[in-house]
């Protein structure tokens, strides 16, 4: 390590960036695929007749857990490992330590995305929420796992700068988290090859599973994405991070509160009443971090505001962080006791994940690519700026029309399954509930199509981009540096 | 000492935990230091001329 000041230029490594296009290429990839089986379910949902076309395999109960796997392991995964292992090498100034465990990271994770995508139609599950995967599978996620965090915190061990960026402090509470919660919630007695028993029982079971589910919410999708915040805004926008200050309290205070929330998945179930509580509390606390870290994001363009009407990639990533100031808004207010009586259960539930996974993770996500492909391939920008626009705008009316009509759909449920005639009875049937959600349904299916189309542009234009004769190759690109 | 007394001190003591990492953050002291820190995206921008001297072993080294 330097005792230079940690602002002055080093000479320059090499640094790896074959492995970051190769996962920020996969990201365009797997966003399609699970978006698109996405768009299959809301279809289903609308036509039911669709549910039949390869049954069992084409079934909506077997297609689901494909849909959240792709979406938040593939698609999210592969843009966390994509920008983790740039951000942490451009901000420690050292190329990626691990030798052969880097391209391990990614062949490893590829094949535990092919493997579930094989497994889940076949009906293979564990049953359990973002955890359906089977224990071979869950061991070799924790292999690839520690791969990468001996990839990541080698070489922040090996930093050539004086400080750890606080977007590699993101990084790292994410990569140690989701390990602790993979390997305590995967804990399982197997009774062969594709089937095992949880190693927990009853209520204790359904708090470990949610302390690991909302964590994976909490860590997952929130600090790993928050420390690409904290990296590409600054970036992309040619500014500072607002408050550097601002931001170690936003760490500290979001880490600690975060796990405690997990109960509020559990509202008015078996678990013991006062731990319900202790997570509505913890859940309406997590409030002020989640805006503390998204004001200080969105203050960084204070001066900058300009930029906005020429650059997409910014705009991709400030709407980010709307997105991720109304649903962090939402969820503390839906973990309220009383506010949850309505809305568990309901489709305002996957209004709220949709408005955090297609406004937040997704758009941050593609922000995030489209600064880094240009990059990895030693171009100005990409093919085509206006395609950037269109995505854009495709991806908010889409994100939109889903978590709108989500809402709508929601209430109406929540309000219609409450309601009791003046004897006691119920005045609506179950079905009739249903029957009120089509037109919903039909507004969430054409936002996840909008959505979609939006990511279509967006693998036409890495592409041409990647494939254009300016491109060079990551090796070379790694040499001077741009942007 | 009784877990039940650690278990109701608890807030206090994650309230003063709060305010130790403000404090630490907000103190004028490491002000330099942060600024430096908030810097750091930005800060291996300037070394196009030195980039262009890393050797060819030092890039196959890092192919992988």
């Amino acid at each position: 390590m330097s005792n230079d000041t940690a602002a002055s230029a080093l000479p320059a490594p090499a640094y790896n960036y074959h492995v970051v296009r190769q996962f920020s290429i996969m990201t365009i990839v797997w966003g399609v695929v699970g978006m698109a089986v996405g768009v299959l379910l809301a279809a289903q949902l609308m036509w039911p007749d669709l549910n039949d076309f390869w049954q069992p395999f084409s079934h909506f109960g077997r297609l689901r857990p494909l849909h959240t796997n792709a979406v938040i392991f593939a698609f999210g995964g592969c843009a966390l490992f994509a920008t983790s292992y740039f951000v942490v090498q451009r901000t420690c100034q050292a190329p990626l330590f691990g030798g052969f465990l880097v391209p391990f990271t990614f062949w490893g994770w590829q094949a535990v995305i092919v493997a579930a995508a094989i497994t889940l139609p076949m009906g293979f599950t564990t049953s359990k929420e973002y955890a359906e995967l089977e224990w071979p599978i869950d061991i070799l996620i924790t292999l690839v796992w520690v791969a990468y965090a001996i990839v990541f915190f080698g070489t922040i061990v090996k930093r050539r700068t004086q400080h750890i960026y606080v977007a590699n402090w993101f990084f790292g509470a994410f990569i140690i988290t989701v390990a602790v919660l993979h390997v305590v919630n995967s804990a399982a007695v197997p009774v062969h090859w594709l089937k095992s028993y949880s190693a927990y029982a009853g209520a204790a079971d359904a708090m470990i599973q949610w302390w690991y589910g909302h964590n994976a919410v909490g860590f997952f999708l929130t600090a790993g994405f928050l420390g690409i915040m904290y990296y590409f805004v600054p970036k992309q926008a040619g500014r500072p991070v607002y408050s550097y200050q601002l931001s170690i309290v936003h760490f500290w205070a979001l880490i600690s509160v975060y796990v405690w929330a997990g109960a509020h998945h559990l509202h008015y179930s078996a678990l013991p009443d006062w731990a319900q509580s202790l997570g509505m509390v913890m859940s309406l606390i997590l409030l002020a971090p989640s805006w503390g870290g998204m004001i200080n994001g969105m203050m960084t363009l204070s001066g900058a505001w300009h930029k906005l009407r020429t650059d997409p990639t910014l705009r991709f990533l400030v709407v980010s962080l709307s997105f991720y100031g109304m649903s962090t808004f939402e969820g503390p207010m839906m973990s309220i006791k009383t506010v949850n009586a309505l809305s568990h259960n309901t489709d305002w539930t996957i209004g709220h994940v949709h408005a955090g996974a297609l406004g937040w993770v997704a758009m941050i996500s593609i922000g995030s690519i489209y600064h880094l492909l240009p990059v990895l391939t030693g171009q100005k920008a990409m093919w085509s700026v206006r395609l950037i626009n269109a995505h854009f705008w495709l991806a908010t009316v889409g994100t939109v029309l889903y978590i709108a009509s989500m809402w709508v759909n929601g209430i109406t449920q929540g309000l219609m399954w409450r309601a009791f005639n003046t004897d006691g009875t119920l005045t609506y049937s179950f079905v009739e509930s249903v029957e009120a959600s089509y037109p919903g349904y039909f507004v969430r299916f054409l936002g996840g199509a909008f959505f979609l189309s939006g990511m279509l542009l967006m693998a036409y234009n890495a592409y041409r981009t990647v494939n254009s004769k300016n491109a060079i190759e990551p090796e070379k690109a790694a040499q001077p540096q741009l942007a | 000492m009784d877990i039940n007394t650690l278990r109701s001190i608890s807030p206090i003591l994650v309230l003063l935990a709060f305010i130790g990492v403000c404090w630490w953050a907000f103190s004028p002291k490491r002000r330099k230091r942060f600024d430096e820190a908030a810097n750091l995206p930005f800060a291996d921008e300037n070394e196009k001329k030195d980039a262009q001297k890393t050797t060819s072993s030092e890039q196959e080294r890092d192919k992988l």
